[in-house]
């Protein structure tokens, strides 16, 4: 299901001065990255740190103000079939069950057939066969069911944000396990979150945000460093 | 089949669930047009003959606003949840989503013409005296002219705050060609003073035109922030 070639070594998302401004607001203040295939980041930092924005960005849904972001050598457009996205709202229909939801959005990605949409929603750990409609789904099942439509096409990048917010710990670590699995398969996953607790032993990168910059990288997450956890949030020492 | 149609009908069928559970849409229009026939009864109580002279403004004007509520509805059920990123992310065509949205908005319209008809004939005493075959094609055309326009004036304006009055103010004033053509050919068609065929082919061409700027343009206003 993917579109474009994966570069074995070359980054498979970079992003170059990105700048973002909302009028006078700007979001993103030259954000310059490159991140590798087969990798989970963990997107840390304040409320307003620029963390939606960047992953909009990348999901192609915000438009740089200037700069250049890349995705497999492509604009995010391009790349569309090889990302999927999951947002803080559910993106689903609330009329309708999980699984019309996904058969429809399965159509969009040229799916056919129902065995895709049951094995992702049995792989988030729901059931096909539930007719109730989304709207009537506790907050923990819909976003599992979000997470369900944007792996739907087997994306080789995977942009979440906030996954696990008001997801009980249980739900959080199956989704944890099912990121890991994703990124085993050699997917990258960028995961925003305020909850970086729950990546620790998974995330091969934690990325600290500060006022539309990368203030920070680290292999490591330390409970020391306050920014993942709460507000107030200082980054860590500038990675090497 | 091409995907465009595919994908087209994929959309088209979601929609049609959706209003059928919902029925936001239709329910709205419905009361609108309703209230409209009865208080304009009430208002006027015209003769037979001042009936066919009038009648096509009042007919053309209650389904006007009537089809804003629906095409208002339209857009806000795909901003709920902000499912419309969902589509934006995707690799299907915005054409795709274009031609689902103008056809469900054109199928719940002629739904409501289809029920209001009967009601306008009985209420305002109505007798065709013109060719009775040409109001189909002047409906049909009027219609579509109503919902292109709409459903594309819908989609720009459903990110702005004030979307409800938004949408007529840019709708009703490039909707004046084919509202003159939907009246005008619906009074000659009623009194038959004069042949319709000039208005039929005003709404054509006005169709033609503005079905092919919307679908040119419907992209970027898809992929606007």
């Amino acid at each position: 299901m993917t579109g474009l070639p994966i570069p074995s070594r070359l980054p498979i998302v970079s992003v170059s001065n990105l700048i973002k401004q909302f009028g006078r607001f700007a979001a993103l203040r030259g954000v310059t990255a490159e991140f590798t295939a087969g990798k989970l980041y963990a997107i840390l930092g304040d409320n307003g740190a620029g963390k939606t924005t960047l992953l909009r960005t990348l999901a192609g849904l915000a438009h740089p103000t200037r700069g250049q972001v890349s995705i497999l050598g492509a604009s995010p457009r391009a790349a569309c079939r090889d990302i999927g996205y999951m947002a803080h709202p559910s993106l689903l229909y609330d009329e309708m069950s999980g699984m019309e939801n996904l058969r429809y959005f399965a159509r969009l990605y040229g799916i056919s057939g129902d065995e895709r949409c049951q094995a992702v929603i049995r792989a988030v750990g729901l059931d096909p066969a539930l007719a109730r409609p989304v709207g009537q789904y506790s907050q923990g099942m819909r976003q599992r069911m979000s997470l369900a439509r944007a792996i739907l096409h087997d994306p080789q990048i995977l942009l979440l944000d906030e996954p696990f917010s008001n997801v009980d710990v249980h739900s959080a670590g199956e989704m944890v396990d099912l990121l890991k699995r994703v990124r085993d398969s050699g997917k990258t996953v960028f995961v925003v979150t305020h909850q970086a607790s729950l990546l620790t032993a998974t995330a091969d990168e934690f990325i600290w945000m500060q006022a539309g910059k990368i203030v920070a990288r680290s292999t490591h997450f330390s409970p020391a460093h306050p920014s993942a956890e709460s507000s107030g949030q200082q980054p860590p020492p500038e990675a090497p | 089949m091409s995907s465009l149609w595919r994908l087209t009908l994929a959309t088209l069928a979601k929609d049609i669930r959706l209003e059928w559970r919902s029925k936001d849409a239709l329910n709205a229009m419905l009361f609108f047009s309703l209230l409209v026939v009865v208080i304009f009864s009430f208002s006027f109580d015209p003769l037979a003959e001042e009936s066919r002279h009038i009648v096509g403004g009042l007919v053309w004007v209650a389904f006007l606003f009537a089809a804003v509520v629906a095409l208002n509805q339209t857009w806000a059920r795909e901003l709920r949840n902000q499912v419309l990123d969902a589509y934006r992310v995707s690799p299907a065509p915005a054409n795709a989503l274009f031609l689902a949205k103008v056809l469900g908005n054109f199928i719940f319209v002629s739904l409501l013409e289809a029920l209001m008809t009967p009601l306008f004939v009985v209420f305002y005493n109505l007798h065709v005296l013109g060719p009775a075959w040409q109001l189909i094609p002047v409906g049909l055309l009027g219609t579509w002219a109503l919902v292109v326009n709409g459903t594309f004036f819908a989609a720009m304006s459903v990110r702005t705050r004030s979307r409800e009055l938004m949408l007529p103010l840019l709708l009703f004033p490039i909707s004046i060609p084919a509202v003159l053509g939907m009246v005008a050919g619906t009074t000659a068609i009623l009194t038959g003073n004069n042949p319709a065929h000039f208005y039929i082919v005003l709404l054509l061409t006005y169709d033609v035109v503005f079905t092919t700027a919307c679908l040119a343009l419907f992209e970027t206003v898809l992929q606007a922030e």
